[in-house]
């Protein structure tokens, strides 16, 4: 049920590796926490990998959502990177997939952050 | 589990909303659903209980969650009451709209709406009912008579 994370860096971007469920709770908050501090430590390139995140809800995509307009408005970007088929789908009826920059290569993400 | 109806009175609390998941996902299998559809039935009933647990009952601990299976040949219904104010339907916001679009909430009735056949929602002064059906399908194709 948990969610975990995981930092590294290449070219100047902070790739979270996020692995699980990204839900009420425990999975939400580990989120949000990641990309605060990331923030505040300046880190605003950030691509968020949800290849290993099988699971997401209501509160999930909300999280998502607040990450990204967190990145912005502090002159960041966040790009979401390879999603599962089931975050894929919940983001298209939601209408967000074309809100968020939507990547399923790493390499030409890392590309497509402002040098 | 294997009777087709359960009922469960449930602490309004997080564990809650995984207890009605994960049982969710339960019947849904035993009543043949396919894999994706499972996920629907078991993500609806997470974002139903969601509402009961926190927008409902507010994780009073004094206030339960009610939640009913039923099951037929036709359809899965689920049932569930929170004792909380009553939600008024009439004033969730659309989430699709442009202006709500990059609000983070107010998904929840939108993707039980999307996954389940017929959603109703009954709210009253001690609490809101919600009742969600899926149609079972293919029973008629596997069935068929051989030739």
């Amino acid at each position: 049920m948990t969610m975990k994370s995981s930092t590294r860096q290449v070219d100047g971007v902070t790739i979270v590796d996020l692995s699980g469920r990204i839900t009420l709770g425990e999975g939400s908050i580990v989120l949000r926490d990641t990309v605060r501090d990331l923030l505040s430590k300046g880190q605003k390139k950030i691509l968020l990998n949800l290849g290993d995140v099988n699971y997401i809800d209501s509160s999930g995509i909300g999280e998502l959502v607040s990450a990204f307009t967190t990145a912005k408005n502090q002159g960041g970007e966040l790009k979401l990177l390879n999603l599962t088929k089931k975050v894929h789908d919940l983001l298209q009826i939601t209408k967000l997939y074309t809100v968020f920059d939507v990547k399923d290569d790493e390499a030409s993400a890392i590309k497509a952050f402002d040098k | 589990m294997s009777s087709n109806r359960v009922s469960l009175t449930l602490d309004s609390t997080l564990e809650t909303v995984n207890n009605a998941e994960e049982t969710a996902g339960r019947m849904a299998a035993e009543a043949g659903f396919d894999d994706e559809e499972i996920m629907k039935i078991s993500m609806a009933v997470r974002e139903a209980a969601v509402n009961a647990v926190l927008h409902g009952n507010a994780y009073d601990p004094n206030k339960k969650v009610m939640l009913a299976f039923e099951r037929n040949d036709k359809d899965l219904v689920i049932v569930i009451r929170d004792q909380g104010k009553g939600l008024d339907a009439g004033k969730i916001p659309d989430p699709l709209a442009p202006e709500n679009l990059l609000k983070t909430s107010g998904r929840g009735i939108f993707l039980i709406r999307s996954f389940m056949d017929v959603v109703e929602i009954h709210p009253s002064k001690t609490g809101t009912e919600l009742k969600m059906i899926k149609h079972v399908r293919g029973n008629a194709d596997s069935k068929e008579a051989p030739q």
